[in-house]
């Protein structure tokens, strides 16, 4: 089968890429575009290390092929970090210490960004329940949970 | 201002962590996000068996998937049998990067294929034929030990043998403290038991792998997630018989390592591939190969035997511990060193013996882990403590009080305690559960009392 070209939008920007069949998203963001947030942890949709967002809802990148999202909006962690500091999910997770070897980091703060905008006010149960798909092997769930419960705040606030 | 005087920065104070703005914007760089556009890729030939003559491998299908640059095999490999721990002065080296005449365990390296593109280096490694000769294999501590079984090393033991320096030959390392035998008899109950724990895969989100890059100085660059930078730099160096100053190690960021990322596999291997293509090459593992063929935490076997009083001093303690390092070395001769210094427990019993075993089977080599060998050894003597506590209808805690070793007696590996906390911990502890210790206990002291 042949390639072919595909629009979408990346984090904010309208582009055209020449893909394989089958290419999946992760390869395109890491290996062709050099968004290198999204990490490469197990490539078998087991780890949620290679989250990204498209129209907001997270998906995993590494089991997408980029034909079946022409026409939509990615978004990677480098589309959410705002030019001139933090977005108020990164600041949790910073103040709270919600990282340790920062390899599941960017997984976990799209999918905080989606359950966020869709529950502001997301009870402890509700935060485990929409971080299940992404492995911590450092096992810091705890400063997770608690920085997610302060983004929420953070961002009820503004 | 005295030093007691000036305030504290650090200590008392919640500090952000250094890394941590990389970590949040997802700018910190790990091994998988460099790359270069000359890079190759290099795969590896793995032993589809756990035990197997090597007559020979043919390359001649490999050869033809486009994108093929070249294989390489032991005889590429200037110094190709290594020991890691060659550095703390343990030998002899027994572990080939490249497999010889024979394969030890299922995943062992054999050939490794460089290629231009991942997709090409794994074609080709599937193109690779093996001719090989099974042989029978061990994978059980104690089958290994017992007559009959597959000899699996050169010097013609399964087991390590220690104190070669000395110019003893001794299969397993002794500790001797007093006299087990007089302490049985002096004792009313005998509590014997056998604890096994098994492999543990570390499984960091992160697979194992490096980059090395040539540069024009001569010297190779080598990105790599490895948790011992400069000990990989070393035995690389070793392994290639090149001056330590050619190697320039970049390292430091590493996403899950937990041990899983001490050992010195993937460095040597891709660093030999730069220096014969000139190009940067990535050797970085699969998740299967992470999870099949990386080292894991070893597997323990042990065995007690206690001699205990009527009232709780336990009088004499046997132990004879077998580590599965599974086919090499790796850092299991010293885990188990680690283990006979440990697994008497943090406790005052004046007649120790224990033989702890470095077993070699066909099973993927372990190493590292998060106070290896000496975890299962807190494991089997605290559940053996709770045990003892049984068998003399005693309170755990009670039991453990009136053994627990206190500071200026002697420990059975010839070192005097100094910094004992236990008695202090077990207080602690106790308050934070809520269970009420007798005033006896409350007042005493790993100082005794001074």
């Amino acid at each position: 089968m042949a390639s072919k070209i595909v629009s979408l939008t990346l984090n904010g920007r309208e582009i055209e890429i020449m893909v394989k069949p089958l290419m999946t998203v992760q390869t395109l963001v890491r290996e062709q575009l050099g968004y290198t947030a999204t990490k490469a942890g197990c490539k078998q949709g087991g780890c949620g290390g290679c989250t990204v967002l498209v129209d907001g809802e997270p998906m995993q990148s590494c089991l997408l092929p980029v034909e079946d999202i022409a026409g939509r909006q990615v978004t990677t962690l480098e589309g959410l970090t705002p030019s001139d500091g933090l977005h108020p999910i990164q600041e949790a997770f910073y103040e709270n210490f919600a990282t340790q070897c920062g390899f599941c980091t960017p997984g976990m703060i799209l999918v905080v960004k989606a359950l966020l905008d869709r529950n502001p006010s997301p009870s402890r149960e509700e935060i485990v329940d929409s971080l299940t798909g992404n492995y911590c092997r450092c096992t810091g769930y705890e400063p997770i949970i608690q920085a997610v419960s302060d983004a929420a705040q953070r961002m009820n606030g503004r | 201002m005295t030093v007691a005087e000036q305030p504290l920065n650090v200590v008392g104070q919640s500090v952000n962590r250094r890394d941590g703005l990389g970590h949040v914007t997802g700018k910190t760089v790990y091994v998988d996000d460099i790359s270069f556009p000359d890079m190759l890729h290099l795969k590896m030939v793995r032993s589809p068996v756990p035990h197997a003559k090597i007559n020979g491998i043919d390359f001649s299908e490999a050869e033809k998937v486009p994108g093929f640059v070249r294989a390489l095999t032991h005889k590429d490999v200037p110094k190709n049998v290594y020991t890691i721990l060659t550095l703390i002065g343990v030998g002899p080296d027994e572990e080939p990067v490249l497999a010889e005449d024979k394969v030890m365990y299922q995943g062992e390296q054999v050939a490794a294929i460089v290629a231009e593109t991942e997709q090409a280096a794994m074609e080709a490694v599937s193109r690779v034929k093996l001719d090989l000769e099974e042989l029978p294999a061990v994978f059980d501590v104690e089958e290994a030990l017992k007559d009959g079984a597959p000899i699996l090393k050169d010097w013609g033991t399964n087991y390590f043998v220690y104190d070669y320096e000395y110019d003893l030959q001794n299969p397993s390392r002794k500790v001797r403290f007093g006299d087990v035998e007089k302490g049985f008899a002096e004792a009313d109950f005998i509590v014997e038991e056998r604890y096994q724990t098994s492999p543990i895969e570390h499984a960091p989100t992160e697979t194992t792998g490096c980059i090395a890059k040539p540069e024009p100085d001569g010297r190779i660059t080598v990105y790599t997630n490895t948790q011992a930078l400069f000990f990989t730099l070393d035995n690389t160096a070793l392994i290639l018989q090149v001056p330590f100053q050619k190697l320039h190690f970049v390292g430091g960021t590493v996403g899950g390592g937990f041990g899983g990322k001490v050992d010195v596999i993937v460095e040597p291997i891709a660093t030999l591939a730069a220096m014969l293509t000139g190009h940067p090459v990535r050797y970085a593992f699969s998740r299967e190969e992470e999870m099949r063929s990386s080292s894991s935490r070893g597997a323990w076997r042990m065995c007690f035997k206690d001699g205990v009083t009527k009232d709780g001093r336990i009088l004499a303690r046997q132990v004879t511990s077998y580590a599965d390092a599974g086919a090499y070395n790796r850092h299991t001769p010293y885990a188990v060193t680690k283990h006979a210094a440990n697994v008497a427990g943090p406790y005052r019993i004046p007649n120790v013996s224990i033989d702890a075993y470095c077993v070699y089977t066909n099973r993927q080599p372990s190493s590292a882990m998060r106070g290896f060998a000496v975890t299962p050894a807190s494991f089997a003597t605290e559940v053996q403590m709770d045990k003892i506590a049984e068998t003399v209808g005693m309170d755990p805690w009670e039991i453990r009080f009136i053994n627990a070793y206190r500071n200026g007696e002697m420990r059975p590996h010839q070192k005097e305690v100094e910094d004992a906390t236990l008695i202090e911990v077990m207080q602690a502890a106790a308050e934070l559960v809520g269970h009420e210790l007798s005033e006896d206990y409350k007042q005493m002291s790993s100082g005794w009392g001074e």
